[in-house]
C-alpha cells in the first residue's frame, strides 16, 4: 500500500499549537548547531574532508569490509553477515538463544528499527528494553521514534508524565523533566543490572583496527554493553571508515550537527568483549548495495545519521516524523525510502520545497535536495504521480513551450482571476491554493515590466 | 553462496568506480586556543562538568573528603590514592559495582575544544565502573591537554591487546523530554576532572 505524505501531514498540522511548538523545538536545535559550526573556522574543510573519506570508502567498500572483518576476528570479535532484515533478526535470535538470554537491553539503533527486530524478538519470547530515554518513552507508548536523534520530539512533557504514571508509577500530574528522567533512571538501572545480553548500534566501524565506535549522551549503550557477557552490535555496510584517525573528522562533526554539542558525552571505542564475554558484530546489507549501484543516489549512503537535515527542514518541522511513514523521516528518509520502494513512498520526494537547506547543512555533504529533485522525476517516469498533479504539469509544459500563448494566458489570468468567485478559484483543481491565498495580481507581466525598464520595444 | 560472499559480490559489482576518490590526508588546520586550561574548563562547564587543579594526590584526598561527604562506596583505580572502600579487581562480576557512589579513574589527556578526556586503563578490570558509578572523578596529569580531536587521535592507538577506550565529556545527560536538558541520565550524574 502506498501512503501519502500530505494527508498524514494534514493530520499532524491540524493541531496548530502543537505543530508550532514542534517547529520551534527543532529550530532551537538547528540554532545550537549553527553556533557550534560557526565557532570553527575549519567547518567547511571538515565537511569537505568527511565527504571525501566517505566517498572514497564507498568506492572501496568491499575491501574495507574485509579488512574490518579480518582485524575484528583477530581480536576475537565474531563477525556475521546478513543479506536482509530477516537474516539479521535470525542471527540475533540465534545468538540470544545460544546464551539462554531472556531479557536484553538495547541502545538506539535505527538499523534494528529498520529490521523490525523488537517485535520479532518479542514474538519469540524475549523481553527487549530500549534504554535510550526517548526510545523507552516511545516503546512504552507502543509508538515508533519520530526523529532519528530525538525519538520523542513529537511529545510534550505532559504526555511523558502520563505515560510514566501508567508504567513507572510516577506521581500523578508530575511532568517535571528532571523528576521523570530520574524515575526512568531508576527503572532502567534495574533493567541494566538484570539483562542477559546487550545490543548496540554502531556509529563507526574502523577497518584499520577492527573495532567499533558508539556515541551517546546518556551512557545507556555503554552501561548496557559493559555488564552482561554478550554484546551484539549491528551495523549497515556503510558504517565503515578506513582509519582510526578519520574519527577526528567525524567526532568533530557528528554531535555539533546533531544537537549543537561539541562532542557526545561518551565516544566509546569497542575492540573486544568484557572479561569472559563475547562480542559479535552483525553486518547488514538490506538493500544498501542496490543504492550503491545508482550513481545518482549513492551519496545517501554517506549519511552519519546526525538528524541535522530533519531539524532544518521546513517541511519536517511542520509535518512531524510520522507523516513520512518510514523509519527514517525528513530529507534523508525521503530519498532512502523511495530507493527501497518507489511505489509505496512515491509522495516523499514531494515533501520538499527544494530550499536546499538540507544539502547545505549536511556534515558529510549528502546531496539531499538534488536527490529529491531526481526522485520526483523517477516517480513521474514510473507513472506513480496522481493524475491531477500529472495533468497540471503536462498542461504547464505544453503552455510554456508556446511563448505567445503563454503571454496571452498570463494576460487573461491577470484580468480574470481578480474577478472570479472564490469557489471557482479555490476548487480542487487548484492544488497550489490549498491552505494558501493567491497573491494580488499585478497589472503588467514581468516581461512587460522588464521591457519597459530596459526601453525595449 | 554464503551471505558474506553474496554481499561482497553485490558490493563489488555495484560500487562506484571514480578515480578521483583517493583517501584524503587528515591534516586540517584546526582552531587553537591561547589558554588551553581555560578553554577546557569553560567547555567542560558548558556540558555540565567541572575542572579543578590540585597539587598532589593528598590534596585530592582532601578534596574528596570535603566535596563527596555522602559517598559511602568509593572505588579508585588511581595508584597512591587512599580513598577506596571497595577494590575494583576483587570481584569477577561487574554487577557488584552497582552500589558505587564515587569512582576515581585515570585519564590520559584532555581535549580543550570539547571538554573530553581520553580514558584507556589497561589495568582496570571492569569498564562498567565508568558508567555505573553515581559520580565520576577523572585524574589527568597536568599539561596533558590538547587543542582538538585532530591532536587527540594522533595520541590514540589500538594495539593487539587493547580492547576498550573512550572519551568522556562531562556527566551523562539527556534532552529527550521536551528538549529540556537534564544532567544525569544513565551514567554519572556528576563529572569532575582533576589536573595534578
Ligand atoms: S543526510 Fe546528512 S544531515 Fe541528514 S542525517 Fe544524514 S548526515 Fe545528517
Amino acid at each position: 500500500m502506498s501512503h501519502n505524505h500530505s494527508e498524514l501531514a494534514d493530520k499532524f498540522a491540524s493541531n496548530v499549537e502543537r505543530m508550532k511548538w514542534h517547529d520551534k523545538a527543532l529550530w532551537f536545535v538547528r540554532v545550537k548547531r549553527d553556533t557550534q559550526a560557526k565557532s570553527l573556522d575549519e567547518w567547511e574543510e571538515l565537511r569537505n574532508t568527511a565527504d571525501k573519506i566517505k566517498s572514497h570508502t564507498l568506492s572501496h567498500l568491499d575491501e574495507y569490509l574485509e579488512q574490518f572483518e579480518k582485524n575484528a576476528l583477530a581480536r576475537g570479535i565474531r563477525v556475521h553477515w546478513a543479506k536482509d532484515a530477516k537474516e539479521h533478526n535470525e542471527i540475533v535470535l540465534d545468538l540470544l538463544r545460544s546464551h539462554n538470554a531472556k531479557m536484553i537491553v538495547k541502545s538506539k539503533s535505527m538499523l534494528t528499527e529498520e529490521c523490525h527486530l523488537n517485535p520479532y524478538l518479542e514474538e519469540h519470547g524475549i523481553e527487549v528494553v530500549d534504554t535510550d530515554l526517548g526510545e523507552r518513552i516511545v516503546q512504552l507508548r507502543n509508538e515508533p521514534p519520530s526523529h532519528i536523534v530525538l525519538p520523542a520530539i513529537h511529545l510534550k512533557k505532559e504526555d511523558v508524565g502520563t505515560t510514566f504514571e501508567k508504567f513507572l508509577n510516577t506521581q500523578k500530574g508530575n511532568s517535571d523533566p528532571t523528576y521523570l528522567t530520574r524515575a526512568a533512571r531508576a527503572h532502567l538501572r534495574e533493567k541494566f543490572v538484570g539483562a542477559d545480553a546487550s545490543m548496540t548500534g554502531v556509529n563507526f566501524a574502523i577497518a584499520e583496527t577492527g573495532g567499533i565506535v558508539v556515541c551517546t549522551n546518556e551512557g545507556n549503550a555503554d552501561l548496557g554493553a559493559s555488564l552482561p557477557k554478550l554484546h551484539i552490535a549491528c551495523m549497515g555496510i556503510e558504517k565503515i571508515i578506513p582509519r582510526l584517525k578519520d574519527l577526528s573528522i567525524f567526532t568533530r562533526l557528528l554531535a555539533r550537527s546533531a544537537t549543537g554539542q561539541p562532542v557526545t558525552t561518551y565516544t566509546s571505542h569497542y575492540h573486544g568483549a568484557v572479561e569472559g564475554g563475547e562480542m559479535h558484530v552483525v553486518i547488514v546489507d538490506n538493500g544498501r548495495s542496490k543504492i550503491l549501484a545508482d550513481k545518482r543516489y549513492v551519496k545517501s549512503l554517506q549519511c552519519i545519521r546526525c538528524g541535522a537535515c530533519l531539524n532544518t527542514c521546513p517541511i519536517y518541522r511542520r509535518s512531524g516524523g510520522y507523516s513520512y511513514g518510514y523509519v527514517i523521516p525528513g530529507p534523508i528518509g525521503s530519498t532512502l525510502a523511495p530507493s527501497r520502494d518507489l511505489k509505496k513512498y512515491y509522495s516523499l520526494p514531494f515533501a520538499c520545497s527544494l530550499c536546499f537547506s538540507c544539502s547545505n547543512i549536511c556534515p558529510v555533504k549528502v546531496d539531499l535536495a538534488e536527490q529529491l529533485y531526481l526522485k520526483r522525476q523517477d516517480v513521474v517516469d514510473a507513472g506513480y504521480l496522481s493524475p491531477i498533479k500529472l495533468n497540471a504539469l503536462k498542461m504547464a509544459t505544453w503552455l510554456m513551450c508556446r511563448p505567445k500563448l503563454m503571454d496571452f494566458a498570463g494576460l487573461m489570468a491577470r484580468k480574470m482571476v481578480p474577478i472570479l468567485p472564490r469557489v471557482l478559484l479555490y476548487s480542487k483543481f487548484n492544488l497550489w491554493g490549498k491552505n494558501r491565498e493567491l497573491p494580488p495580481f499585478p497589472k503588467n507581466s514581468f516581461k512587460e515590466l522588464y521591457k519597459a525598464k530596459k526601453g525595449i520595444k | 553462496m554464503s551471505s558474506r560472499e553474496a554481499i561482497l559480490k553485490a558490493i563489488k559489482e555495484a560500487k562506484p568506480h571514480n578515480s578521483e576518490s583517493a583517501l584524503p590526508e587528515v591534516n586540517i588546520l584546526h582552531t587553537t586556543y591561547d589558554d588551553l586550561d581555560a578553554k577546557f574548563a569553560t567547555t567542560l562547564a558548558g556540558v555540565g562538568g567541572n575542572a579543578v587543579h590540585l597539587d598532589s594526590l593528598s590534596a585530592v584526598e582532601g578534596y574528596i573528603k570535603e566535596h563527596y561527604k555522602e559517598a559511602k562506596v568509593i572505588v579508585s583505580t588511581v595508584e597512591g590514592l587512599h580513598v577506596n572502600t571497595k577494590e575494583l579487581g576483587a570481584t569477577d562480576d561487574p554487577h557488584t559495582l552497582k552500589d558505587v557512589d564515587l569512582a576515581i579513574i585515570k585519564g590520559e589527556f584532555a581535549v580543550a575544544e570539547n571538554g573530553a578526556v581520553w580514558i584507556k586503563e589497561a589495568d582496570a578490570r571492569h569498564r562498567a565502573l565508568y558508567f555505573i558509578t553515581q559520580k565520576l572523578m577523572i585524574i589527568v596529569p597536568k599539561e596533558q591537554i590538547v587543542h582538538s580531536m585532530h591532536e587527540a587521535y594522533t595520541r590514540i592507538s589500538f594495539g593487539d591487546k587493547d580492547i576498550f577506550g573512550l572519551f568522556i565529556s562531562g556527566p551523562s545527560k539527556t534532552a529527550d523530554i521536551e528538549q529540556s536538558l537534564v544532567i544525569g541520565a544513565h551514567g554519572a550524574t556528576e563529572a569532575c576532572v582533576v589536573f595534578i
